[in-house]
This record gives structure tokens, sequence and C-alpha cells, in this order.
């Protein structure tokens, strides 16, 4: 049996015919029997999970009812703090760390009533596309469909259990460079990225400030689109976050006739005929539904797009991993030598190999003498690659492309990648990613029974016309 | 910009990394490779062009000027081992 929406979990919670301590013990059976096999959690939270069913149970016994997520299960991307939770971002240079606070985010969802359940795999800091980048003893989370094959990532452990379970859930993943959109392609589940300044980043362990973007996954449009809601919206803990009502968009229809959608020519050249054929179709069953579909070009973005964002990526990934220096939380070593000889050592033993990299890369196009050509250059060519989508968005409502270039590769094809092959993967999730423009990875059918998925996007704050959208293809490729 | 062995080593000094002997046999050709693509850039005319450090222009907002609940001294140090007396402990500066 397929697995109810969000909306009629909480309908049915509410009428007492779901147990919320009952379910919540199903599905953390299915992650302690699944995790072995897959990998999906870095943590989980049974003790908190267990603690927060009960006194929601408590609470609808006394007839009160939290909220939108009354006893659904959530589970949480470990680079999201968790108060009392360990929280790793998926890094041994965290090992141990405890928040003492709630990201905006968590504190958002235990007001609607959520229960944690755990904290879910990814790449290290975020530095990856296939989660096989994970940190230092961290295991790599497996495909559901597929052991062989990867989840996708960086938010891998998130589209994996999502994909898998068949019970009610729904995660929080992160994005800076496509990595909500890529595992939920290669998984097969849908992954929604807002408008970058939507979702309070407070609480998040950042990778690149400029980038990151909280987001949702759920096995339905509507689910994920529910989650976003929630989470969304100001907040006085980051000043980055956007003052703009968020609107109600979950409840959308998915009338899009009329809609002019713009089909990327230069992303979609770039990927395998086969997944273009997937997607091809589920763009034809779009004009069926009398949207306006026509032929884009980004011909800069997609050119120039890959190089500027891991620039400008990795510049302020290597400042924001300048503050792990095993004094204050995570990884500790004996007190020896002198300031720096310390911090080096716990550096150098806690950062696996592609954190190494990228700090590596950041710090040299920061360097004196380097900033200009590189760090400031790419910031710059950011300004030309965001007017050429606003100049794209006066002539088309939403952009389509494939999420990926590919279906989810095999492990053994993965390990044959250089560093540069693993970034050009991003090709399609890159563009939207470094604009901070929402975007939606619905899937659009498969190709070697994987799962393919079909990226659409919006100008900014246009999240509505993408729920619309999404789930239109929902139902045309049903 | 090529990148060598003594560029690296000094790089890595500014990251507070210590890279083994197999870490710079193994980075240095794949940083080569990597910033070689990066030089793609090269043949784009910013001249004109602001830099975009946020991809939204944003404003600043200010929060009320009032004292909120902030961490104790204990919380601020409950995930270190190293601490003495109310206070964080490092490694010797001077």
């Amino acid at each position: 049996m397929p697995a109810l929406s969000i909306g009629e979990f909480v309908k049915q919670v509410k009428m007492e015919k779901i147990d919320v301590l009952e379910n919540t013990h199903l599905i953390l059976d299915e992650i302690k029997s699944s995790n072995e096999e897959f990998s999906h959690f870095n943590l989980i939270a049974e003790e908190f999970a267990l603690q927060q069913a009960n006194e929601i149970e408590a609470e609808i016994k006394t007839g009160r009812h939290r909220g939108r997520l009354l006893g659904v299960p959530i589970s949480v991307k470990d680079c999201v703090c968790v108060k009392g939770i360990e929280s790793k971002a998926g890094s041994k240079i965290l090992s141990g760390y405890k928040p003492t606070f709630d990201a905006t985010v968590i504190e958002r969802l235990k007001v609607e009533g959520a229960i944690i359940i755990g904290k879910t795999s990814q790449d290290e800091f975020g530095f990856g596309s296939f989660s096989v980048n994970t940190g230092i003893g961290f295991p790599v989370p497996k495909n559901p469909l597929d052991k062989n094959r990867s989840c996708g990532g960086s938010s891998g452990g998130s589209a994996g259990f999502t994909a898998l379970t068949n019970l009610t859930h729904a995660s929080i993943a992160e994005s800076t460079g496509g990595s909500i959109a890529c595992p939920a392609s290669f998984c097969g589940v849908v992954g929604f990225t807002p408008t970058y300044g939507r979702v309070s980043r407070y609480g998040l362990i950042d990778y690149a400030n400029s980038l990151d973007k909280i987001g949702t996954m759920g096995k339905s449009v509507e689910d994920a689109a529910l989650l976003l809601e929630i989470i969304a919206g100001p907040d006085t803990k980051d000043s980055t976050s956007l003052q703009n009502a968020i609107g109600e968009y979950s409840n959308a229809d998915s009338n899009i006739r009329g809609i002019k959608i713009g089909v990327v020519k230069e992303l979609n050249e770039k990927c395998d005929e086969s997944i273009r054929q997937v997607t091809g179709e589920a763009i034809m069953k779009l004009r069926k539904e009398e949207a306006e579909v026509v032929d884009v070009s980004l011909p800069l973005n997609s050119t120039y797009g890959m190089a500027a964002y891991y620039l400008i990526s990795m510049s302020e990934a290597s400042t924001n991993l300048a503050r792990y220096c095993g004094m204050r939380y995570g990884l500790h070593q004996k007190l020896q030598g002198s300031f720096n000889q310390y911090f080096t050592r716990v550096r150098s033993s806690g950062f696996g190999k592609e954190a190494k990299r990228r700090i590596l890369l950041g710090t040299f196009a920061r360097m004196s003498g380097f900033r200009d050509a590189y760090y400031l250059k790419a910031m710059k060519v950011r300004t030309k690659l965001i007017n050429e989508f606003k100049e794209v968005f006066k002539k088309v409502d939403l952009l389509v492309h494939p999420t990926m270039p590919i279906v989810a590769p095999k492990f053994d094809e993965i390990a044959k990648l250089t560093p540069l092959q693993n970034y050009a993967m991003d090709l399609c999730t890159i563009p939207a990613n470094l604009a901070g423009l929402p975007h939606i990875s619905v899937n659009a059918g498969s190709s070697k029974k994987m799962p393919v998925g079909l990226m659409l996007t919006a100008d900014h704050l246009q999240e509505q016309k993408l729920v619309r959208a999404a789930k239109a293809v929902e139902e045309v490729v049903k | 910009m090529k990148i060598d062995k003594e560029l690296l080593l000094k790089v890595a000094e500014n990251a507070r990394l210590e890279l083994s002997q197999r870490e710079i046999k193994e980075f240095l050709p794949q940083l080569r490779e990597i910033l070689e693509s990066f030089s793609k850039l090269d043949v784009l005319d910013v001249s004109q062009e602001k830099p975009s450090f946020q991809p939204l222009p944003l404003k600043n907002v200010f929060r009320d000027d009032k004292v909120e609940k902030c961490l104790s001294q204990k919380e601020a140090l409950s995930n270190t081992k190293h601490k003495k007396d109310g206070y964080f402990l490092g490694p010797k500066v001077v």
C-alpha cells in the first residue's frame, strides 16, 4: 500500500485512527533494520523520537492538536542542527558535537508536531554529488532501487530513505549546487529547493553562505511543498532571510493551461540520449495539458556556470571550515604544541579528502595576488549569469531540463571519475543554484529501471508556479 | 596559473592543513586540472559588472535592540573537553 500523504496522515491521527507512538515505533524499526544495508542515517534518534511521540500522544488524549505535521516522522540532513542530537554534517571533525540550540527549521517543525527520527547521511559538508565523499569513518548510503548504485548527493540519505520507506515520511535536505535535486532524481522522489533566503539558514552547518538553501524532499509534490511552506519565512536570526510573504502553495492545483515553459537547449543537449527521451516524453505530455512549450537558450550559464559556481562555493567553504580547530566543539586531541601546530594536527586528521581539496582550492582563490583573478572574477561572472536568467524569464514562466545527465551511476563507475569529472555531473543543477532560483526535481519515468528526474526552475520567489507544474508532471507520468 | 608544489604547500599552510607526501602527489595534478578548467572565465569581460556577493539584493534588516536569552556559560562550554574555571582551554599562543 502506498504511503498516506502528510495531509491524510495528520487527518487520521486527529481522528485517532493512527496511533502516533505505534507509528513511530514502526518507522524506527524499519530504519534500524534497513540501515545496516543502506546507511541512509548517520544517527537514529530513537529515544528522542519516542519521547516526542509520547508527548504528542499525551496531547492528543487531552484534545490538543499541535499542527500540520502532527505525528509525522521527519528525517533531517546531518548538517542541520537539532538540539541535543549529535549533528556532524557527515564529518569526523564534528565528532561528538551536540548543538545547544535548534535550527530555525527544526523549531518550526516541532511547533507543528513533527517527530524528528534521525540525521541522514551526506557527503562531508555537502561536498559531492554521489554521497561517496562521506567523512572519515562514515558509510556511503546506497540507492534503495539498486544497492550497487549511488543515492546521489549530497543529501543522499534523505532521498534514499524517502524512496525506501512505505510509511508517511518527508525529509529536510539542503542544496548548495544541486544537493537536493540530484539525489531526488536518482532515487525517484521529489526534491524542492526554494529561492535563496526563503528558508532561514540559522542552525545550518554552512558549506557556502551565499549558495546554501535548506529545502525539502517527499514522496509527492504536495508533501514536499507542505514541508517547505512550514519551514519558510523571515527569521530575525538570519540576516539573509527574505521578508516576503510565503504564500500557500501546497494545495495548488495542477492546471498549467497557458503556462509558458522553456526547454533549456544547451543543458538538454548535454544529457544522455536515454535521459532526454524520458524527459522529452514528459514535456510532450505537458504540451497536451495546454502548456506552451518553447526552446530557450542559456549560453553563458551552460558554459561558465560550473567554473563560477565551484570558485565561489570553494572560496566560501574554505572560510567556513576555518572555524574547525578542535577547541570549542567537535574533534578534540591532546593539547600539545603551539596554536598553529595544534589546529593543523586536528584539521589534517579530521577532514576527508574532498574537504581538503576544496579548502585548498578555496584558500588559493582568495589569496592575495589571486583573489581578483579567481574569487572576485567569479562573483562578477555570477552577475552576468543572473542577468541572463532574468532576460529569459521575461519570455517564459518556467524552465525545464533533465535534473541529471545520467541515471544513478554504479559505485565502480564513480570510482573511475577524476574530481573534475565529478564536478561536471552537476552541469544542469548548478545554474539555478548559483542564481538562487527556486527549483524542483520530480520523477519523469525511468531508464534502465532507474528513475529519471525532470527539473523545473522558476524566477525568484515564484515557488507557487513550480508546485503547479510539478503536480502536472506527477499526474501526466502516472 | 600553474600551481606547483611550493605554492601548494604555501596554500596548505595558510589553510592550516598538513599534507602527506601521498596527498601532495595526488592533489597536485588534480588541482592543476581543476584550476585550468576555471581559467575558462578569463575570456569573459566583466569590467562593467558589479560582483554578486548574494544572488538576490538584500535589505539590511535590524533586530529590535532588546536583551534576549543567550547561551549560559555552562552551555557554551558543553561541547569541549578543553576547559578550565569556566573558560575554554587552548593551545599555547606564545
